[in-house]
């Protein structure tokens, strides 16, 4: 990517902090959340800082951006450049800074109203292009800042304040709509599994390419025990996804491989609470690198004449 | 073959003594009349640049059918010497390809004028001796020129012959001109082009007789000595983008903004830049905010609901103070309304639009030429403000070809390279001592404090706030920074007497027609001055002292008066300066401001007879043959 970078590119590709210099939990750390207190997202937070603590990355190229909701408050939290933009938004404001800067490392950070409401179509055109930068989607079924209203992803039958006898409308199944926007990384991860978040959230940063992590995150005061089906202390299930080690083991013909789209789709399509782990892994170039390419291929035509001289000659041109 | 009015034995015997002397001539309005597939644009493209290139002033008035293809078309080319403002009440020539162009056209045609048409189609009322007349049989000329396969392609190129003829054009330029169009494409193309081109030039022109004009030499090109260039105003708006140091941006299509999209998306590259075709129009100022965040001022724009769908994001620049151009090429509204017609009537939606306290920058460019500065002073306004600007095109400068002095670009080019250098320890992104500057992402704070930027109230620093006091403090904030700029804008344009009976005022593209008007109604006896403003938001300092030299504040502008009588901006003019001289002239027709409505919207105001007796003068054509005695 970076032989090819847009020539306005202003820094050197990025690389690993020098040795010595360790971005530590106490430079990540800002203002203190807001969140109530047993929230899931507290522990989205926790494994984000691990997620930046391992990449190591230079502190200045990390961006970390959201929408609106509960989980979009998440920026305030984390102490590198960052930002609160519209809600359902998050993702295009995202693209621009990607393709903007190709030395930066873009996280975005939003709620299920964000990515499968109000944002949906903006999803399905950011993961199409496959742009390059890691959204989380922290999925609590339920519009928490507003106070209880049903959200895309509530289930049939839940009471809120704008369905008191349940919820009637069919609800997205967030795996299903994630692999058919083109994503070339989808994975899905639960609040209570730090080291499993922390390894998604780790993985879908190094995915070159649009990669998407949807986290089950449990909102205690509007949809309490919402993914209890899935904590085991609780006497629910934890199926993690068995994947493909590729070591020629009988065993491994029966395990899952990600690069495989109708496989992942099968299991999207399990009875909640479903698998975790990575469905889909595929690389794919990404929006970066296209145009990068573009613009080299116009450059070598144009034989590195200043942008003064390339203006003159249209207007010569038009003489 | 000619009119009744055609000139009689006199004139008729000077022809045949010899080559016709042409008639001296200093400006003449072309209308071309057919069909959309007939290539009438490029009729009146090729004119346009003709005219650039002989040091005439050209303007040009396009119609574009909003049926997708077929349909009527026309284009209307003045072409002349010295400065043309606007592109002309009335047509001294039409050309009309069928009975429907010369119904619909025949109308605009100034009593004495030239009417030429296609005789294989037209019958045009032999009881109308108003005009002279010249039957051409274009199509089945075309179709022997070309060798007579029955197709009646390249009727255009036909006409462009006759008019190089008639108006004593320079030939070898205008070969030229058409070899360099279609010389991409196949050698037969250019070869029947030119075969159609001369077949028109060399249409026995005694059938003309002594229907010659040639143009007088400019004397203004004298004074710039400059070349000139030859553009329509998106062309130019993008353009004076790129030399403002432009280079990221992201839209969707939309009628009569897309043309600016489809050239920044080709051009960009070559510097080094990208534009984004976005999947709608609230994804494309979100991902140009996004390229402003990284330190790369970015564009997006759209026309009419397109702006609409904008207005939240546009509120977020605003609070997050980001720098950003938003180019509204404004159409005939609401809704889909008149999208290939013009108006002025997104003014307040670009000042007031959005939802709170919602301060931006509004300019509107005059002209094409003024495109292309605007373009320059919006993108350093956004940078060293670090606001949100508006430019308001219009659907008639957006298509409109002009001929300007070439600009010194070597003086003009921004370099648009982000300041990613470190910043101090003292850094804050929303100081309010300041105004704000943003660290883009990828800059190092030296304090280890990383700021954020954000829609909700923010202190200093970024950090969310429900503070009563701060809000009104930031409120003041980013209303004084509007404040800063407004005592930096230079005075408005003004012309004529510095006290009097009325003051015209306009904006965006009425400033030809309004200037126009000026001139007729100072040649009425009306003492009268005319003022424009580019800056729309803030308005410049210092107005109501020129308001209060005269009788009457005329303010002219392409929207309704609404419910209580007055236009957009005499609204908002009269909100600021409480002046009751202030009144409105408006109109929504889709068409921009002819001359003579401006005078009798005056001469209403004034309540002038003189004034409006002048009307009745002054519309013969400058084609009207006089009989040579």
């Amino acid at each position: 990517m970076s032989s090819a970078a847009p020539a306005l590119s202003p820094t050197a590709p990025a690389a690993p902090a020098a040795p010595g210099t360790v971005l530590s939990r106490k430079a990540l750390v800002a203002d203190h959340p807001t969140w109530c207190p047993g929230c899931g997202d507290f522990a989205v937070l926790a494994s984000f800082y691990r997620v930046l603590e391992k990449l190591n990355y230079p502190h200045e190229k990390i961006v970390t951006f959201a929408g609106i909701g509960c989980s979009s408050r998440f920026p305030y939290f984390v102490n590198t450049h960052g930002g609160h933009f519209i809600h359902g938004r998050a993702l295009p404001f995202a693209a621009g800074i990607s393709l903007g800067n190709d030395d930066l490392h873009v996280f975005v950070f939003g709620g299920d109203g964000d990515g499968f409401s109000i944002g949906g179509n903006h999803l399905v055109h950011t993961a199409r292009k496959n742009v390059n930068l890691t959204y989380v989607i922290m999925d609590n079924s339920v519009y928490g800042l507003t106070k209880k209203q049903t959200s895309p992803t509530s289930p049939i039958g839940f009471k809120s304040k704008t369905d008191p006898t349940g919820a009637m409308d069919q609800p997205i199944n967030p795996m299903r709509a994630l692999l058919n926007t083109g994503a070339t990384f989808v994975a899905r991860s639960h609040a209570t599994q730090v080291n499993h978040m922390t390894e998604m959230m780790l993985r879908a940063a190094k995915h070159p390419g649009f990669s998407v992590v949807e986290i089950l995150s449990e909102c205690v005061e509007f949809y309490d025990g919402a993914f209890d089906a899935a904590i085991p202390r609780k006497g629910g299930k934890w199926t993690l996804i068995d994947e493909k080690k590729h070591d020629g083991t009988p065993e491994d013909a029966a395990r899952h491989d990600p690069s495989d789209e109708l496989a992942a789709m099968k299991l999207a399509l399990q009875e909640w609470p479903g698998s975790f782990g990575v469905f889909f892994e595929k690389d794919r170039p990404t929006k970066n690198q296209l145009e990068a390419g573009l613009i080299a291929r116009t450059r070598e035509k144009t034989k590195g004449a200043s942008d003064l001289q390339l203006l003159q000659s249209t207007f010569s041109r038009l003489r | 073959m000619v009119g009744p009015n055609y000139p009689q034995p006199g004139a008729a015997a000077d022809a045949s003594a010899g080559a016709a002397q042409p008639h001296s001539i200093l400006d003449a309005v072309i209308r071309l009349a057919g069909n959309s597939q007939d290539g009438i644009q490029t009729i009146g493209g090729f004119l346009a640049r003709l005219a650039g290139r002989s040091d005439q002033d050209v303007m040009t008035y396009m119609t574009i059918p909003s049926t997708i293809s077929g349909g009527p078309s026309i284009f209307q080319v003045r072409m002349g010497t010295g400065d043309i403002l606007s592109s002309g009440d009335r047509a001294d020539m039409l050309v009309a390809f069928y009975q429907h162009s010369y119904e619909a056209h025949i109308g605009s045609l100034r009593p004495g004028g030239v009417l030429l048409y296609d005789a294989d189609h037209v019958k045009p009322n032999p009881e109308d001796n108003r005009f002279t007349t010249i039957a051409v049989p274009i199509t089945s000329g075309t179709v022997e020129s070309v060798g007579g396969s029955g197709k009646d392609k390249g009727k255009n190129l036909y006409v462009l012959g006759l008019l190089a003829r008639i108006f004593d054009l320079d030939v070898a330029k205008l070969t030229a001109l058409v070899k360099e169009r279609f010389g991409g494409k196949s050698e037969d193309i250019v070869r029947n082009a030119m075969l159609a081109f001369d077949a028109g030039f060399a249409w026995p022109h005694n059938n003309i007789h002594d229907l010659f004009f040639r143009f007088e030499a400019a004397e203004h090109t004298a004074l710039s000595g400059k070349p000139q260039v030859t553009m329509d105003g998106n062309m130019a708006l993008t353009y004076g983008l790129l030399a403002g140091g432009v280079r990221h941006g992201a839209g969707y299509p939309i009628t009569p903004w897309s043309s600016i999209m489809e050239i920044l998306r080709s051009e960009l590259p070559k510097y080094g830049g990208l534009f984004v075709q976005c999947e709608d129009e609230i994804a494309s100022i979100s991902t140009a905010l996004g390229f402003s965040y990284t330190g790369h001022l970015a564009v997006t724009g759209s026309s009419g609901p397109g702006l609409s769908l904008k207005m939240e994001a546009l509120g977020w620049a605003t609070m997050a103070e980001i720098p950003l151009i938003v180019i509204n090429v404004q159409r005939g509204g609401p809704s889909t309304g008149m999208p290939t017609n013009v108006e002025q009537s997104d003014l307040l939606q670009a000042i007031y639009g959005s939802h709170g306290d919602c301060p931006r920058v509004v300019l509107a460019p005059k002209n094409v030429e003024d495109c292309f500065y605007t373009g320059i002073e919006a993108a350093r306004i956004a940078r060293t403000y670090s606001t949100p600007v508006i430019i308001l095109s219009d659907q008639g400068l957006s298509s409109r070809i002009e001929a300007f002095d070439e600009p010194d670009l070597a003086k003009l080019m921004v370099d648009p390279k982000p300041d990613l250098s470190p910043r101090g320890a003292d850094y804050k992104p929303y100081p309010l001592d300041r105004l704000t500057q943003h660290a883009p992402a990828g800059a190092r704070i030296d304090s280890g404090k990383y700021p954020t930027v954000t829609g909700l109230e923010h202190d200093e620093l970024g950090h969310p706030t429900g503070n009563s006091a701060l809000h009104q403090k930031m409120t003041v904030k980013r209303r004084e920074k509007l404040k800063t700029l407004a005592a930096t804008l230079p005075d408005p344009e003004f012309h004529g007497d510095s006290a009097g009976e009325v003051l015209i005022v306009s904006w965006g593209s009425t400033w030809g027609p309004a200037l126009e008007a000026l001139g007729r109604i100072r040649k009425a006896g009306v003492k009268g001055a005319h003022l424009h403003l580019r800056h729309l938001h803030p308005l410049p300092a210092g107005l109501e002292v020129t308001f209060a030299r005269y009788h009457r504040v005329v303010v002219v502008e392409l929207n309704d008066e609404g419910l209580y009588g007055y236009g957009q901006l005499a609204s908002i003019l009269r909100a600021r300066y409480a002046n009751p001289a202030i009144v409105s002239v408006t109109k929504t027709d889709g068409l921009t401001f002819k001359v003579r409505e401006i005078v009798a919207g005056v001469a209403e105001h004034l309540e002038s007879q003189a004034l409006d007796d002048s009307l009745g003068t002054a519309t013969k054509s400058a084609l009207a043959v006089k009989s040579k005695s």
